[in-house]
């Protein structure tokens, strides 16, 4: 009996191992590149030979990242505090009340979770144009918000169906107004579930590309993901391949260690989005 | 969504007192408003967003609107649509995305399947798993894509030095197969999380008890586990399906579309920003808009009343 046991041990702990390491090759790789010389990219090793902070400290002076850098902190923070707090009282509504309409809310909001982003460029490009929108930090938060808005209120109705009525109910009796009800007793039980909106609306901010590139041409608009695609060597004939590579590291690591601290809530929020919901 | 929506209704009438049809009290009247009120921001930015600028499309998608010449705009019907239907670079673009939209969501409900169940099963380092799976799904599309594209190019990849210095990128069949890769790693791990939740909603007791009938693990995996993660399954692939079918960073990124591996997406952004041409543009844009809505459609009808979105009250 002992040796079927232990061979199993051997089996998950063989998948288990595979598993970590087809998810950290590509990291570990990136990682890899953005410490090599120029003449180490060309090599072709996974480890580089030499060690180099160059790669870092070049795009670190460099506004073409450290702006877009700033507009992806300060556009991804913005729209997702108005998503929250829009996606929090329209959950509020769709858990808590009761009015026409409501089906038509979760139903639009199912809608724009499955909307293809592409179809928007076309007509969007032309309306932020006459707007004067167009390449403005507004001009990104907008459709962010929008794209937020249906897993917010996904998210925060479910969460908000967890908090017990009596409580609310109390309040009222209490003399409280269903604002006040919902400002004072609801929103705090519901912090945890507006974190976890929190964390997954900022990181779709954080991620975006179609958007960021379409509605914007210059770096004052231009968030982080879409930037390094327009990075271009110090001259025509260096490889961009090092300053790329680092700052595909700068902008991830964050992530990730973001992503790994708050992994129960996201994992959390993801699925309670689509199985509970 | 009919059963969903009397279910609601009916505890309404229960709660609300019966005169409610006539003449709504004050409270529920105030309720009602307070509900609108509280939607209010979420829709109009929604319908800004999206509704009004798809309805502009239909406008624009039946004009000829060139910004390179801005005078010539005319009002020409469904001319747009025509060209597009009958362009060779519409039908390709489409198969490519299919294609990618197939294969890489087949493999992602095998692969994620897989990794459910060891993160499911697997006693030892579950954690760890757990953790590393989140990985690919914290990291920044562009950034992963830009590892694999320099993990392909030769004299500078470890996987092009692996396969004698090889450049699968410039070859049609083989981008669109590392396109399907850089996909596939990137959002297993999502499938793979909707599917461990729903793998826990399976009752431990009914595998035991199907372990004493004497059924196998494949038996049981083939005829407990499997029907009851039907809903999850279908979620998964939905959301999945038609996140693949609007495919444009990694393509963006590997292969900026080059070499005939363009998806519908990169079509659409290539005509505004190379052809600058917005009927066109907008034709494409509301081709596309259609075949989401298709794709939905087919399976919103495979969930029936499981669909999320049509539960509100029931958990």
């Amino acid at each position: 009996m002992a040796r079927p046991d232990t061979g199993k041990k051997f089996g998950w702990g063989a998948a288990n191992t595979i598993a970590v390491a087809l998810t950290l090759i590509p990291v570990l790789w990136i990682v890899s590149l953005s410490f090599k010389t120029p003449a180490g990219i060309l090599d072709a090793t996974f480890w580089p030979k030499q060690w180099t902070w160059s790669n870092y400290s070049g795009i670190l002076q460099s506004s073409q990242f450290i702006r877009p850098l700033l507009n992806s902190i300060g556009i991804g923070l913005i729209a997702t505090v108005i998503a929250v707090l829009l996606a929090s009282m329209a959950a509020y509504a769709v858990a808590r009340l009761d009015f026409p309409g409501k089906q038509v809310l979760i139903g639009m909001a199912l809608l724009i979770a499955m909307f293809p982003a592409i179809s928007l460029v076309t007509p969007m490009f032309n309306i932020e144009r006459a707007l004067g929108l167009f390449d403005t930090w507004p001009g990104l938060i907008i459709p962010y918000v929008a794209f937020g808005l249906p897993l917010g209120i996904y998210i925060l109705s479910a969460f908000f169906r967890e908090i017990p009525w009596e409580l609310e109910k109390a309040a009222k009796m209490d003399g409280a107004t269903p604002f006040q009800a919902f400002t004072r007793v609801i929103a705090p039980l519901a912090a945890p579930g507006m974190v976890t909106t929190a964390i997954l609306v900022f990181l779709f901010c954080w991620n975006e590309f179609l958007f960021a590139i379409s509605f914007t041409s210059t770096i004052s608009a231009r968030t982080a993901p879409a930037a390094l695609a327009f990075f271009s060597g110090s001259s025509q004939f260096t490889s961009p391949t090092g300053p790329i590579s680092a700052a595909a590291v700068v902008i991830t690591i964050p992530i990730i260690i973001f992503v790994l601290f708050f992994q129960r809530r996201i994992v959390a929020g993801l699925t309670s989005g689509a199985v509970k919901g | 969504m009919s059963i969903e929506s009397q279910t609601a209704t009916v505890t309404t009438v229960e709660r609300v007192p019966a005169t409610r049809r006539r003449q709504l009290s004050e409270g529920a009247r105030a309720e009602r408003r307070l509900g609108w009120l509280l939607c209010a921001p979420a829709v109009i930015v929604m319908v800004a967003v999206t509704a009004y600028p798809i309805a502009y499309a239909v406008y624009l998608s039946l004009e000829r609107y060139n910004l390179e010449i801005p005078n010539a705009v005319k009002f020409v019907g469904l001319s747009n649509y025509g060209a597009v239907l009958s362009s060779w670079y519409w039908w390709h673009a489409l198969i490519v995305t299919l294609i990618i939209t197939v294969v890489s969501v087949a493999i992602e409900l095998v692969l994620g399947m897989l990794l459910a169940l060891l993160m499911h099963r697997t006693i030892f380092g579950r954690n760890t798993v757990r953790t590393s799976a989140l990985i690919p799904y914290g990291i920044v599309t562009v950034a992963a894509a830009y590892s694999w594209f320099f993990a392909w190019t030769p004299s500078t990849g470890y996987l092009s030095a692996l396969t004698g210095n090889s450049a699968p990128l410039s070859h049609t069949g083989q981008a669109i197969a590392v396109i399907i890769l850089a996909e596939v790693w990137k959002t297993t791990p999502f499938m793979a999380l909707l599917l461990l939740a729903g793998l826990s909603l399976v009752p431990e007791d009914l595998q035991r008890a199907a372990k004493v009938d004497g059924a196998t693990g494949w038996q049981r995996f083939i005829r407990i586990t499997l029907p009851l993660m039907k809903p999850a399954i279908l979620v998964a692939l939905l959301f999945r399906t038609l996140d693949a079918f609007r495919i444009f960073d990694n393509i963006y990124i590997l292969t900026k579309g080059g070499n005939s591996t363009g998806s519908v997406s990169i079509l659409g952004y290539d005509n505004l920003f190379g052809a600058l041409n917005l009927g066109i543009g907008s034709a494409i844009s509301i081709l596309i808009f259609i075949c989401v809505a298709i794709i939905a459609v087919l399976f919103i009808r495979g969930f029936g009343t499981a669909a999320p979105g049509t539960d509100t009250g029931r958990r």
